[in-house]
């Protein structure tokens, strides 16, 4: 192109404006990206939902046991594949800040039902032959640098007991990108001999396999009604509908996240904006001089806006390195608090969009005053 | 000799609209910092408010929360003769309770939030005091009754004053709504423990936690070395105050790490506005200063002249910026705390200290900010800038 080299000359004019003013781009994006990355941790449990799963909790509430007997009558509803059960363990690996959900499994369905989650052969033939083997996603066992074969102990009290101890027989992965990698399963059989009289023979909830994610709504009906009037009557949702109950209790963070990345996205607008301005206000003399030896309007347009989005483009290229940096870092801090934060490419894609859209709207004010002004006015002011 | 304070309030004046972006700048900032400051304290001081001094809660030994904890008939009785505990008109105070969560709809979105629901002896007003009853009355035992604490009624559907609910296998008519001061008591249903076991198929041999009130504070020690020396029990003793301020340390530390974090990232954003602002300004004014220097102003003066401006800006854009997050205070919000699975309505919470350290922050983005522009203006050769046009 050229008029490369008298937009890159302007672009370096004040070097030191130039600087801030991509580091400004370079803020926002960063701020934009972790906050739309936290954002998508909290709602993480929806996106990775299966459509072909049903939870099949008990109606009085969350906590309450339901008989392992109702295994076999989901099992014999038309439509439904696989199922598996699963209790909330609730122990304490060393101590309370370590926490990790520990799930009681189903070994027999586990991996019919959790198609995603993948152990290594071998390893699951290991576990399935050890009554205390325990199986850990990849992230827990990292965060606490677990190898198979090591003994882990872990208090509860809900279930009787103080420390029940585990073999590490293997190490699940998700292959759903974003999928959990932080539980820790445990063999029913091994719980339901230790467990307290009242705990035994029961389920904390189902999640079932259908054959077809089109069933989800008969088929959950169907497993409502098969209990409704029992004394242990079930509620049953899509894995998803499940997992948003979760996600909208947690209400109003949500909304303050959001508020906040518009308040950023607002003020960071105007002091780019107001950046633009200044440096095209001081050059009115060479802009009208440009226009004095015939360069249209259009022309000293696109000189203002090419600056601009050149100032934007960079700016946000670098704010995404940046975030694609931090992010891991911040995550390793909040291990625990939130699922894993995860920056994807649509994500960046968006942020870059986002760069270029407001690198446009704040060279399109200046420019649009350069090209309309006289350049008789213009001349005489300087 | 000193550049008087008027001439950096003139221009300020002079060039308001690069002020104003300065200002609006780190107003955004202090105010992103104060919010996120007193939310993560209003939820801490919600589940701190919740303790008393005066009460201890008694669990299973070894367990993290009431949800995990339970104590048998049989230790209850035994905890019932142990010294340290107020006796009231009708015995010693003390409430052993039965803790769950009832799926109940939110008001805002209808769907099902996990409601604690906490079933609790009849004289638990006279053990938890700050608890008073607002409207109707306290429910009797042994009848499907409830009284609702006051953001409980404000967040979910169905608990108001005389309407009935279905919980477990029971329907239940709510007679009493209670303000709880603001803790996490706001956000319960209360009934009578026994028929709330009945409700729930739930053995009323166990409890979940015992809450005694103490016939001093000083009593604790007292109470624990006896209970936990007592070999037919298993329990922990724990200040009820104690109890929940360790309820709020996972969500304030999710709070705080974020919030520290998005705060950091807009200081600097702002820092870089201040700067941008400021070396215009020096720019703009190069024949400005070198006159000054000239008139015998020394580089120092100039150094704090505009240091003066700096701080003058951030100054007010800190003062905004804590006006404009000021209504949030007292606010009401519900979300689900982590270490409980249960929903609770906190509300944020902003205090003079707060406000003091969203202005002493703002300072410092002033201070950093102006600085190396200050420093520019005061080196700059007095004859070249002069020559400029």
């Amino acid at each position: 192109m050229k008029f490369s080299r008298l937009i890159l000359a302007n672009l370096f004019r004040k070097k030191v404006r130039l600087i801030l003013t991509i580091g400004s781009f370079a803020i926002a994006l960063v701020l934009f990206t972790f906050l739309a990355v936290v954002k998508s941790a909290f709602s993480r449990g929806t996106e990775i939902a299966g459509a072909d799963r049903l939870v099949v909790v008990s109606r009085i509430g969350l906590m309450q046991l339901m008989p392992i007997s109702h295994r076999d009558k989901i099992l014999a509803i038309p439509g439904v594949k696989a199922v598996t059960h699963n209790h909330w363990f609730g122990g304490v690996y060393q101590d309370e800040k370590n926490f990790f959900p520990q799930f009681v499994i189903d070994p027999e369905y586990q991996r019919q039902v959790m198609t995603e989650l993948v152990v290594p052969e071998d390893q699951w033939r290991n576990f399935l032959k050890d009554r205390q083997g325990a199986i850990a996603g990849a992230r827990t066992a990292a965060r606490f640098h677990w190898k198979i074969g090591d003994r882990i102990p872990i208090k509860t009290t809900l279930y009787g007991g103080a420390a029940w101890e585990f073999n590490l027989d293997g190490i699940y992965h998700s292959e759903r990108p974003g999928g959990d990698e932080s539980q820790f399963w445990l063999q029913w059989k091994y719980f339901d001999e230790n467990a307290l009289a009242a705990v035994k023979s029961t389920a904390g909830w189902y999640v079932v396999k259908l054959d077809s994610p089109d069933d989800a709504v008969r088929v959950a009906k169907a497993i409502d009604e098969k209990f409704a009037n029992s004394s242990f009557e079930t509620k049953t949702e899509t894995e998803s509908a499940f997992a948003a109950g979760f996600v909208k209790q947690f209400g109003n963070i949500e909304l303050l996240i959001l508020t906040i990345g518009s308040v950023v996205f607002f003020t960071l607008l105007l002091v780019t904006g107001n950046t633009m301005a200044i440096s095209v206000r001081e050059r009115t003399s060479e802009l009208a001089v440009l226009k004095a030896i015939g360069f249209s309007g259009r022309a000293v347009l696109f000189f203002v806006l090419a600056e601009s989005i050149v100032i934007a483009l960079v700016g946000g290229f670098l704010g995404l390195t940046l975030a694609y940096l931090a992010i891991p870092v911040v995550g390793m801090a909040l291990t625990g608090l939130l699922p894993p934060l995860i920056l994807s490419k649509s994500l960046l894609t968006l942020g870059l969009g986002f760069a270029l859209i407001v690198g446009a709207a704040s060279g399109l004010l200046p420019g649009i005053g350069a090209m309309r002004m006289r350049v008789v006015n213009a001349l005489r002011r300087a | 000799m000193a550049i008087p304070l008027v001439y950096n309030v003139r221009s300020v004046k002079a060039r308001w609209t690069s002020t104003i972006v300065a200002v609006v700048g780190i107003a955004g900032t202090v105010g992103v910092f104060v919010a996120m400051l007193s939310l993560a304290r209003g939820f801490k001081a919600t589940l701190v408010s919740s303790g008393s001094a005066d009460n201890a809660l008694i669990t299973r030994a070894g367990a993290t929360s009431e949800m995990t904890s339970g104590v048998s008939l049989d230790s209850v009785k035994i905890i019932q003769d142990a010294p340290g505990i107020a006796r009231g008109a009708d015995g010693p105070l003390l409430t052993p309770e039965a803790v769950l969560m009832a799926p109940i709809p939110l008001l805002s979105t209808g769907t099902d939030a996990n409601v604690v629901f906490r079933g609790v002896s009849p004289n638990v007003l006279a053990i938890r005091r700050q608890v008073k009853i607002l409207e109707g009355r306290m429910f009797r035992p042994g009848l499907s009754e409830i009284v609702v604490g006051k953001n409980a009624k404000a967040t979910y559907s169905g608990l108001t004053l005389g309407s009935t609910i279905g919980l477990g296998s029971a329907r239940w008519q709510v007679v009493g709504i209670f303000d709880a001061g603001g803790s996490a008591f706001d956000s319960e249903v209360w009934g009578d423990a026994h028929l709330l076991n009945g409700a729930y198929k739930r053995p009323d041999t166990l409890s979940q936690s015992v809450t005694v009130h103490l016939a001093s504070p000083a009593a604790l020690q007292q109470l624990r070395d006896t209970l936990t020396a007592d070999p037919r029990l298993n329990v922990d003793v724990t200040r009820e105050i104690d109890y929940y301020a360790k309820q709020s340390t996972r969500m304030t530390q999710l709070i705080t790490t974020l919030g520290g974090f998005v705060a950091l990232i807009m200081a600097i954003g702002a820092v870089f506005g201040a700067l941008n602002t400021m070396y215009s300004a020096v720019a703009e004014r190069g024949r400005e200063i070198a006159t000054m220097r000239a008139l015998g102003f020394g580089g120092a003066a100039v150094v704090v002249s505009f240091l003066i401006e700096a701080l003058l800006i951030s100054f007010i854009g800190g003062l905004l910026g804590c006006l404009a997050v000021l209504p949030l205070n007292g606010l009401t919000t519900s979300t689900m705390n982590f270490q409980t699975f249960s929903n609770l309505a906190f509300a944020f919470k902003i205090t003079p200290l707060l406000l003091g350290i969203g202005v002493v922050f703002a300072l410092a983005m002033g201070v950093l900010g102006g600085m190396p522009p200050a420093i520019r203006a005061a080196t700059r050769p007095v004859a070249t800038a002069l020559r400029e046009l």
